[in-house]
């Protein structure tokens, strides 16, 4: 059954450019394979643009764009991240097991990014149809300008959740310190329980009960310019 | 952007390898700010001793030993001097220290007083972070605690002055990264309390005004929460003073912060990077210091 090849990099005498090169070589072939990364030492940009089936596990902290651009490939990192985690993915599964900086997520296209500890700010800024569950809490300006996708926080949201939204739905169980300009709280309603089940059920996070969070979106009164709409521009 | 590192000892078992710790986080951060680079370290110190640490734009020795002998024959004390490169700490009777800021600031105007106080000693000069350091040779320097800052400049020029650490009071310094926008006005305001300033920088600004803060009898703390009422602009500030090391970021937040903590130390580092070689990191609590919270710790003395 377990036909994948495990190979190890450790990143104290790789450097992360060759890292990088050998994951997309993989990615070339057809062979499935597990990767294991050691010593990733907060470097920047550690996996990313990968595309295809492969699963990278990253022992450790890692700094900014981590597994920016992913493409299937599950990556898995065993610490905390930096700026930018899973910017502008397309598909895949991103899991970070510790905390992640700010930006995680952004412009987003596809695929689940599971974020265990808390997200800093900007989580999901301007995200195009990701999938985003943070087991923690949001910073400031989370989902500002979301387009497309989910976005569930188990925890708590700081200032200005949703900020100029326009799609894309936004779960939260905890408290949320305010709302952002056009962003309101909607009804709960059975097809989004179903939705936020699976997200939980996929995050590895079923603890948390569905009916527990609150459903935020756009009001959208900021698609078109109305006069009266000038003070929330 | 710059880049800081900042390193507090709750207890003496690292002391000796204060210095040894920082060099790479210093070094580490050399992208983040290739223009200049300082560093405040808080040594011992002895009750009733001031150190002065003085920076010659013209180079080492020969000023010193001039000054060296000026300001013994002047106040009449026993005076001692260690060169490291163009800086000298002088160290002399606490009782001395007015007279010997006055003297200097008369009889050798081309010398700059980087700080003083009891324990602290600042080093800052043009350079990569990892000539600055050796230059001044860090890694040899004990103490607990120390802040360092490699600068790339936005706000004023790249000079030596313009380096970082600031210090505007005994025992304090801060280092920023960032750029504020009310310098100027809140300048005018602490030059009418009496603080004079030596550059044009944002930076020593913000020095200032926590120095103005602990004057009027709040603590680290009380005075880095104020700084979140009066200060507009972006930052994150590492702060020390004679005992205590606060951090601060603005409510937006835009410039990089991780902070680890073990049983034996606090660190802080515009990234993860610059923590990486710190003993027990694999284990140590790994955060982001929030926006708009003030964070310090103190040794109880």
């Amino acid at each position: 059954m377990d036909t994948r090849t495990v190979t190890v990099v450790d990143l104290a005498a790789t450097s992360v450019r060759a890292l990088n090169a050998a994951l997309h070589e993989q990615c070339a072939g057809t062979e499935l394979s597990d990767w294991r990364v050691y010593n990733p030492l907060g470097q920047h940009a550690i996996a990313c643009g990968i595309d295809g089936d492969v699963h990278v596990e990253i022992e450790g902290h890692v700094g900014y764009y981590c597994a920016g651009m992913n493409e299937r490939a599950s990556v898995q990192i065993d610490g905390n991240a930096g700026v930018g985690l899973a910017e502008n993915m397309m598909s895949g599964l991103v899991r970070v097991k510790g905390d992640a900086s700010q930006s995680a997520g952004a412009t987003g296209r596809g695929g689940l990014l599971v974020i265990e500890g808390n997200a800093g700010a900007r989580c999901g800024i301007s995200m195009k149809g990701i999938d985003i569950v943070v087991g923690g809490n949001v910073g400031h300006m989370s989902a500002f300008m979301a387009q497309a996708g989910n976005l569930v926080v188990l925890g708590d949201a700081g200032e200005a959740l949703g900020d100029s939204i326009y799609e894309a739905a936004l779960f939260v169980r905890g408290s949320v310190r305010s709302l952002g300009a056009d962003c309101i709280e909607k009804p709960m309603k059975e097809k989004h329980l179903n939705l936020l089940e699976d997200l939980l059920v996929r995050s590895g996070m079923r603890h948390a009960e569905p009916h527990s969070f609150r459903r935020y979106g756009s009001a959208r009164r900021l698609y078109n310019f109305h006069v009266d709409n000038a003070g929330a521009y | 952007m710059c880049g800081i590192v900042g390193l507090f000892l709750k207890d003496r078992t690292l002391s000796a390898r204060l210095g040894e710790l920082l060099t790479p986080m210093l070094a580490s951060m050399s992208d983040r700010g290739p223009d200049s680079a300082g560093f405040a370290v808080y040594g011992e110190g002895r009750a009733g001793v001031v150190r002065i640490t003085l920076q010659s734009a013209t180079g080492g020795e020969p000023a010193f030993e001039l000054v060296l002998e000026g300001l013994t024959a002047a106040l009449e004390t026993h005076v001692q001097e260690l060169i490291r490169a163009n800086h000298c700490v002088l160290t002399l009777p606490a009782s001395a220290r007015e007279a010997a800021l006055a003297w200097l600031a008369r009889s050798a105007p081309h010398l700059h007083v980087t700080g003083v106080g009891q324990r602290i000693e600042i080093y800052k000069d043009v350079g990569l972070p990892t000539e600055v350091a050796a230059r001044f040779e860090l890694s040899t320097m004990r103490g607990t605690h120390a802040i360092g800052h490699t600068r790339m400049a936005t706000e004023s020029a790249v000079t030596t002055s313009g380096a970082h650490p600031f210090s505007t009071g005994m025992d304090q310094c801060l280092v920023h990264n960032g750029s504020l926008s009310n310098h100027n006005s809140l300048r005018r305001t602490l030059v009418h309390d009496g603080f004079a300033f030596d550059t044009e920088n944002d930076s020593e600004v913000a020095a200032a005004y926590l120095t103005w803060r602990m004057r009027q009898g709040l603590d680290l703390g009380g005075a880095l929460e104020a700084a979140l009422d009066d200060l507009d602009g972006f930052y994150t500030f590492v702060v020390g003073t004679e005992s205590g090391f606060g951090v601060l970021r603005d409510p937006i937040a835009c410039k990089p912060a991780v902070m680890a903590e073990t049983d034996d130390y606090v660190a802080f580092g515009s990234e993860y990077r610059a923590l990486v070689d710190l003993p027990d990191i694999g284990t140590a609590r790994v955060w982001e210091p929030e926006p708009a919270k003030a964070y310090f710790w103190t040794h109880a003395r």
